[in-house]
């Protein structure tokens, strides 16, 4: 009685609500606040220079560059070659068009591990598709590029696709009226229309990239300054004991992640209202 | 997702995966431009996506039949294959009661502070599955909160299978919550207020008018669940311990194996992994299917009467 009583903001005749609230808050706190905030306290800990010390030490930097760098080049090239997925799903018809949507979602449902293993069968030197390649992949930091472009394909697929589908064909009707060629249309009609939806893609893909670890570890070869992830590097301070170096780092990637989650929620809220809905 | 017929309305009707009739018109692009682009489309796919699937498959099976029988049977094997199921059984179940709970309260009742709960809803997807193996390791592990109480008492979370379960809990928390609540929501209380004037208690109405309406896509938010709980890797590995035979799951099994270059045997219990996510992608479409068309559903049930349920 007393959740309703201090919550509620409207009287419902509906039962249920302090159970139901009572158990997901108990749950949610249990599950996720406790321990996340675990994290918080043992940063909170360290001293100021020695949190400080550890999340800018020069290997520490240096996976930030690889993580973050090649999280925001799979991103980008996921905005790219998933509108060019999304567009080709939703307006053209071809042989097999309905199991290649489905299989889109496949990096979803893939457990990392596996993913990681194939990509860097594949990508290397005597792999289908490495032994083609002039160069390196595997093993390297393009193998992280490769395994964060995998994680992130669906985001910008998924995001994309039911704006493209709701798009009204009348603007294009007018558009090719008043005289647009094809390519203005898109460029002038089309794309502004897609915008909030190919940045919430881009959003997601990021800072699903950022955390990601399975995929990455067995494909980067993971040498110290050049391929190695921040993820990584947590797990490395975690395996020598250092469990406040861990966190100091697990600390700056939380931050970061809810920064995302917020802009995301942002994008979000600016998507449905550009969509009108 | 739509049939082109959807998208492009002014041509032609189209039937599912028949392509529609070729006709150029002012919103179409030419057959080349076209063909371009699917062609780019499918080929980024193939490298990003069907290959990598392919190989999995190819490799299992390059040593032979015998090997990949071998490989899926030996006893490490079959305790991981276990603690996997064990792993996913409890956190499946446990998220789905926390779902439904949660969409309860946040869909049919207007309260201060919804807002905040649904984004801790979500915090777990933002969360690096390292960092979630991290978090309880800093509660349960031995140089944790508890770490000394737990000791004292015998009691093992961490490199234990405990841990596992916990951190394949949070990592799968939002799911069925995440599906549940945007439906529930488009659905309102008209129909659980009826019930409730009629007389019914808050169990039948659960069971008689909620439960019927959402059970697709509680199926929805328990099959990607499943499928996250029976693959997560970064944070069972944290809080595994790696103790063969023990606290294994298939995915560390498959680290393991890869490690030692036994890439035949690793990759066979990679393709049972990659097959889950197959069926896990056949029953998503499925689903999804019905969700759409309960969706439609439930727009014409408001104003034409249903035949009650038998």
């Amino acid at each position: 009685m007393l959740l309703s009583r201090a919550l509620l903001q409207r009287h419902s005749v509906l039962p249920g609500f302090d159970l139901a609230l009572g158990f997901t808050l108990l749950y949610l706190g249990f599950i996720v606040l406790v321990p996340l905030s675990a994290a918080f306290l043992k940063t909170a800990t360290m001293t100021w220079p020695a949190f400080w010390d550890t999340v800018t030490s020069p290997r520490v930097l240096a996976s930030y560059r690889l993580t973050f760098g090649a999280s925001f080049a799979a991103a980008l090239l996921n905005v790219v070659a998933g509108l060019m997925v999304a567009w080709v799903l939703v307006r053209y018809g071809f042989p097999g068009r309905r199991i290649v949507d489905a299989l889109v979602d496949l990096p979803f449902a893939l457990p990392t591990a596996v993913a990681g293993i194939a990509l860097t069968a594949l990508y290397a030197k005597n792999g289908w598709i490495g032994s083609l390649l002039p160069f390196k992949v595997s093993y390297t930091p393009l193998g992280v590029f490769v395994a964060l472009t995998f994680i992130g394909l669906p985001f910008v697929v998924r995001t994309v696709q039911p704006v493209l589908e709701d798009l009204q064909q009348e603007v294009e009707e007018a558009a090719a009226t008043l005289g647009a060629n094809r390519w203005q249309t898109f460029w002038r009609v089309i794309l502004p229309v897609l915008t909030p939806a190919l940045l919430t893609g881009f959003a997601l893909a990021f800072a699903r990239a950022l955390g990601e670890y399975g995929s990455v570890i067995f494909i980067a070869g993971n040498m110290p300054m050049v391929s190695e992830i921040t993820p990584l590097l947590i797990i490395t301070k975690l395996e020598q004991y250092d469990y406040a170096g861990a966190t100091a780092i697990a600390t700056v990637m939380l931050v970061a992640a809810f920064a995302l989650l917020l802009a995301i929620n942002g994008l979000q809220a600016w998507a449905r209202a550009r969509q009108g809905r | 997702m739509s049939t082109p017929a959807q998208a492009l309305p002014l041509l032609p009707t189209a039937h599912a995966g028949v392509a529609p009739r070729p006709i150029r018109s002012a919103t179409g692009e030419p057959p080349w431009v076209k063909g371009l682009l699917i062609g780019a489309a499918l080929a980024f796919l193939a490298f990003f996506l069907f290959l990598p699937l392919a190989i999995v498959f190819a490799e299992a099976l390059k040593k032979g039949l015998e090997v990949y029988w071998a490989s899926i049977t030996e006893a490490d094997a079959g305790s991981a294959i276990r603690l996997t199921l064990i792993a996913a059984g409890i956190a499946v179940p446990l998220n789905l009661v926390f779902g439904v709970a949660a969409a309860w309260c946040i869909a049919k009742f207007e309260f201060r502070g919804k807002n905040v709960l649904l984004t801790l809803i979500d915090l777990p997807f933002s969360v690096s599955p390292v960092i979630s193996g991290l978090i309880y390791a800093l509660v349960f592990g031995l140089q944790g909160w508890f770490g000394e109480w737990l000791r004292d008492h015998d009691l093992k979370i961490i490199f234990a299978v405990p841990g596992i379960v916990l951190a394949t809990v949070f990592v799968t928390f939002p799911f069925v919550a995440r599906e549940l609540i945007p439906l529930m929501q488009a659905q309102g209380t008209e129909q659980e207020e009826a019930a409730r004037v009629l007389g019914a208690s808050g169990w039948q109405i659960f069971r008689r008018v909620t439960l019927p309406n959402i059970k697709w896509a509680l199926l929805y938010g328990v099959i990607l669940c499943n499928a996250r709980a029976m693959g997560e890797f970064g944070a069972v590995s944290v809080v595994s311990g790696h103790i063969r035979g023990q606290t294994n799951t298939m995915p560390l099994h498959i680290e393991i194996l890869y490690n030692e270059y036994q890439f035949a045997a690793a990759f066979a219990v990679a393709s049972l992994l990659a097959l889950l996510a197959l069926v896990t992608l056949v029953l998503k479409y499925m689903v999804e299917q019905r969700v759409k068309a309960q969706k439609r559903g439930g727009r014409s049930r408001r104003v034409t009467p249903r035949e009650p349920e038998a």
